[in-house]
């Protein structure tokens, strides 16, 4: 049952992605080259959804499962976060894929897919060990 | 899809919810590339739900494909130079600026997070542009 939660909200997650046509590298780039607003009425919907619900949310002492919620504090802008934030632009520019979109598609069984996953995952773990790590 | 407007708002809807759903349920944010992160950074006992989210997410995939196989990328629109790229970009980038299309576009601008207004700026600006002006030069052609 701890598990049943995130994994159904996981698919339903990655059933909104394919609704919306995001799981589509193509999409995307429609978009970004400002031919076609789709992803805005997507990011622009859920995050309408997430608006209006958050606060209903968090009138709660606690989560349904667990024993508090755990949401990010920093309201600072940094230097760090602009820099990740255009790197991942790029990225995201380049190819069309994100990483929701890019782990949904590893169903779809296509290589390429495979290889920006893995790609992604170096990335990731990148930043951990060179980053992270030395600043823990 | 009977309007391609009206899927990418349905669809945006959906991806609320269940952003909605995790934070009810378990408390914690739907932003994939934390999710995904916090394999290699978080305690031990907090990486179950990661595993289950994300197995959620490709069985999701799974369940789009049983539908439509054409939801599903096949080819992705680069070579593979350019993937390898972008894939390592995005993860790294997302690990830096602390979340991506999700976390920040979806979870963080709901919550009014002036961090995530500034990611999503700066992330769809220098999307654009790598859209606009690598891809030619990386990638050629319009694409």
């Amino acid at each position: 049952m701890r598990l049943a939660a995130p994994l159904l909200v996981g698919l339903l997650f990655a059933i909104g992605l394919g609704v919306s046509g995001m799981t589509l590298p193509e999409n995307v780039l429609a978009f970004l080259t400002l031919r076609d607003p789709g992803l805005l009425l997507t990011m622009g919907g859920a995050a309408t959804v997430t608006l209006l619900g958050s606060p209903l949310v968090l009138r709660r002492d606690r989560p349904v499962h667990g024993p508090r919620f755990v949401l990010p504090t920093r309201r600072d802008i940094d230097g760090p976060l602009v820099r990740g934030a255009a790197l991942f632009g790029l990225g995201w520019g380049l190819v069309g894929l994100c990483p929701g979109p890019a782990l949904t598609g590893l169903a779809g069984g296509s290589p390429q897919v495979f290889l920006f996953v893995a790609a992604m995952l170096a990335g990731m773990f990148s930043h951990y060990y060179f980053t992270e790590r030395k600043s823990s | 899809m009977h309007s391609p407007l009206l899927a990418s708002l349905l669809g945006g809807a959906l991806i609320g919810t269940s952003a909605l759903l995790l934070l009810w349920l378990i408390g914690r944010v739907a932003g994939v590339s934390g999710i995904v992160g916090g394999l290699m950074t978080a305690p031990r006992n907090d990486r179950g739900w990661r595993r289950a989210f994300l197995a959620g997410l490709v069985l999701g995939g799974a369940a789009l494909l049983a539908f439509d196989p054409a939801a599903l990328p096949d080819q992705l629109p680069a070579p593979l130079p350019v993937i390898v790229l972008g894939g390592f970009l995005v993860g790294f980038g997302a690990r830096g600026g602390n979340g991506c299309t999700s976390g920040h576009g979806v979870c963080g601008l709901g919550r009014r997070s002036p961090r995530s207004l500034v990611a999503v700026l700066v992330f769809m600006t220098t999307g654009v542009l790598a859209a606009n002006i690598l891809r030619p030069l990386l990638v050629g052609g319009a694409s």
